[in-house]
């Protein structure tokens, strides 16, 4: 159970990270907290106790095994975030070249 | 079987533009239009086979569903494709001219398909895992195309668009953990079937709660709308018109009445937080809407406020207001990318998006300002044409429900709604014609076409209701209707 709770935290930092840091860099960093946080939980849920990767090899009988299609899954969402990040860090090199800063308060051009 | 080519042609369409675009002259236009055109030919094909078969199911790679991935064609589904293939291929025809004016025309080519590719997949998969990757690739194209013209303002908002978009697509992926861990299973049909054979359980609220946070910041509910008004108005004008037109109701409401109706099958109260939702964002949209002096930041409020009309429609959910939902998701499709074409249009000839620089365009640009009066007309409820016919459908469907004091503001706001639209047409194309503008010119003939046609399409729009043309519509709303036997369909398709 704690580890689904230490999850959650992990989660709200990153939230923090995004809603309260100023630094447009910080807000990325956060960004990835989140995703692993995500993936880190769904890692989680496929894990059985003392339970070995179901690879099937001959002689070997496998008692226990994790379950394998959650971290197939997590692999496809790293290589999504993996991308989001690159475009948003592209985004914010941009930022400073425009604005000269990566205070997101004084990047404020766009109003109403 | 047609589905699989939805998502083949335009990921095949962006690799090869991509690879051959910098060196063949026009080949990007050429194959963008082609592959535009002919998703158009097989999304229109998909509805005969929709009548013929209720419901196709493809299995990718001869996988059995509940372990293999399966894409599922039915009513519904027929009815977004032609929908989004309808629009994005006039916008392909106009960004031929438009997009001159930036270098690297061949990028914004491969981004669009890449997210024409993301779009259509969503609306095709019957995996909910699979929805998640393509939700994801439509999102991070369409991240790069707001942030396209690479001026400071459009890097701004791209910024806060893709940082809000990762946010809410990291709240789907986590219902999707919590619905795995729940049903062991990721296939649309089998979670339905997993969660109808459980009690009732708290988690399932939760879990609504999380897509309900998710996709109702992709189609900019009011609490979640914040990137909305920055990131449409920065992108450029055919984009504009894609993200506003298509994007926002494929990622947004198709995705989330999918979930609600056919897989979690959601409680009434979780319905009525649909009906708040989609009230506040009809009010609050059209009030900040009035206020704006950027054409392409009023249309863009406008849209918000739109989205709550179908959003409110869906969350009353009886069959008629349904209807009236999907009837006016089409229509908003049609004159909303018309509106945008058209604010590209103007800023084209003009260099200027300010309504208080424009006036008396009206003898200079003929065609672009009697469609913008049709698309106007038709987005505030004019009689003759479509807009009015679904907003009555949906005013009736919510009297009819017992929502009478709801349905007196959606009324309301319909009024506030023309307001903006005369201001927007009183400041641009009446008036006092600037001296400097006395030598513009109209448009190019590939925008002007795709204008005209969209403006007709608009007003034939209304046509849809008449009882010749009215199964195409009906098709989809049952497929919405049919709730949890949505499985039965699928699993029976598959015998």
């Amino acid at each position: 159970m704690s580890e689904y709770i230490l999850c959650f935290a992990l989660f709200s930092i990153g939230l923090y990270a995004v809603l309260r840091k100023r630094n447009i860099i910080k807000i990325i960093i956060g960004l990835g907290i989140i995703e692993y946080a995500v993936n880190l939980f769904f890692v989680l849920i496929g894990y059985r106790t003392h339970g070995r990767a179901p690879i099937l090899a001959k002689d070997q009988s496998i008692l226990n095994m994790v379950d394998p299609i959650p971290q197939a899954l997590v692999l496809t969402s790293i290589v999504i975030g993996l991308a989001v990040t690159a475009l948003i860090v592209a985004i914010a090199i941009r930022i400073y070249e425009k604005y000269g800063t990566f205070d997101i308060t004084k990047i404020r051009r766009l109003k109403g | 079987m047609i589905l699989p080519f939805f998502v083949i042609i335009p990921l095949g369409a962006a690799f090869l533009i991509s690879l051959f675009g910098k060196k063949i002259k026009n080949f990007a236009d050429l194959l963008a239009n082609l592959a535009t055109f002919s998703l158009l030919v097989f999304s229109l094909y998909s509805i005969p086979q929709v009548f013929a078969h209720k419901i196709l199911v493809y299995k990718v790679g001869s996988w059995i569903p509940p372990i293999g991935i399966c894409m599922v064609l039915d009513g519904l589904t027929s009815f977004m494709l032609v929908t989004i293939n309808l629009v994005s291929f006039l916008v392909t025809i106009y960004s031929v001219s438009y997009m001159e004016k930036y270098t690297d025309k061949y990028r914004f080519y491969t981004l669009f398909m890449l997210m024409l590719a993301g779009m259509n997949g969503i609306i095709v998969t019957g995996d909910l895992f699979n929805l998640f990757v393509f939700l994801e690739i439509a999102s991070i194209a369409s991240y790069a195309l707001v942030a396209f013209g690479t001026e400071a303002e459009e890097l701004e908002a791209s910024f806060k668009y893709a940082v809000m978009g990762s946010v809410a697509s990291s709240f789907v992926l986590l219902g999707i953990a919590l619905l795995y861990s729940y049903t062991s299973t990721l296939n649309m049909a089998d979670i339905s079937l997993v969660l109808s054979g459980k009690p009732t359980n708290t988690i399932v609220g939760f879990i609504a709660v999380l897509f309900l946070a998710g996709f109702g910041l992709k189609a900019a509910l009011v609490p979640f709308h914040g990137w909305l008004p920055d990131a449409h108005p920065a992108a450029p004008a055919p984009i504009s018109a894609m993200l506003s037109g298509v994007f926002i109701k494929t990622l947004g409401v198709y995705a989330l009445c999918r979930v609600f109706f056919n897989i979690l099958t959601v409680s009434h109260q979780l319905l009525f937080v649909l009906i708040v939702l989609g009230l506040i964002s009809m009010v609050v949209g059209a009030f900040l809407a009035i206020a704006q002096n950027d054409i392409k930041r009023m249309f863009a409020y406008s849209s918000i406020s739109q989205i709550g009309y179908i959003i409110f429609a869906l969350g009353v959910g009886t069959p008629l207001a349904i209807l009236g939902g999907l009837f006016h998701l089409f229509n908003h499709a049609v004159f909303k990318s018309l509106l945008f074409l058209n604010s590209g249009a103007i800023e084209y000839s003009v260099h200027t998006r300010n309504l208080k620089k424009l006036g008396g365009l009206n003898s200079r640009l003929p065609v672009t300002s009697y469609t913008s009066l049709l698309g106007s007309m038709s987005i505030s409820g004019i009689p003759p044409l479509g807009g009015f016919f679904s907003k009555l459908v949906i005013i009736i469907a919510a009297i009819q429900a017992g929502y009478f004091v709801f349905s007196i503001v959606a009324i309301l706001v319909s009024i506030v709604t023309l307001a903006y639209y005369l201001k927007f047409l009183n400041f641009t194309f009446f008036g006092k014609l600037d001296e400097v503008r006395l030598k513009i010119k109209e448009v190019p003939w590939a925008m002007r076409l795709s204008m005209i046609v969209l403006a007709i399409i608009c007003v034939a729009s209304g046509l849809l209701i008449v009882p010749l043309f009215k199964p195409f519509l009906e098709s989809a709303v049952n497929v919405l209707l049919l709730g949890s036997s949505y499985k039965n369909a699928v699993f029976g398709a598959l015998k």
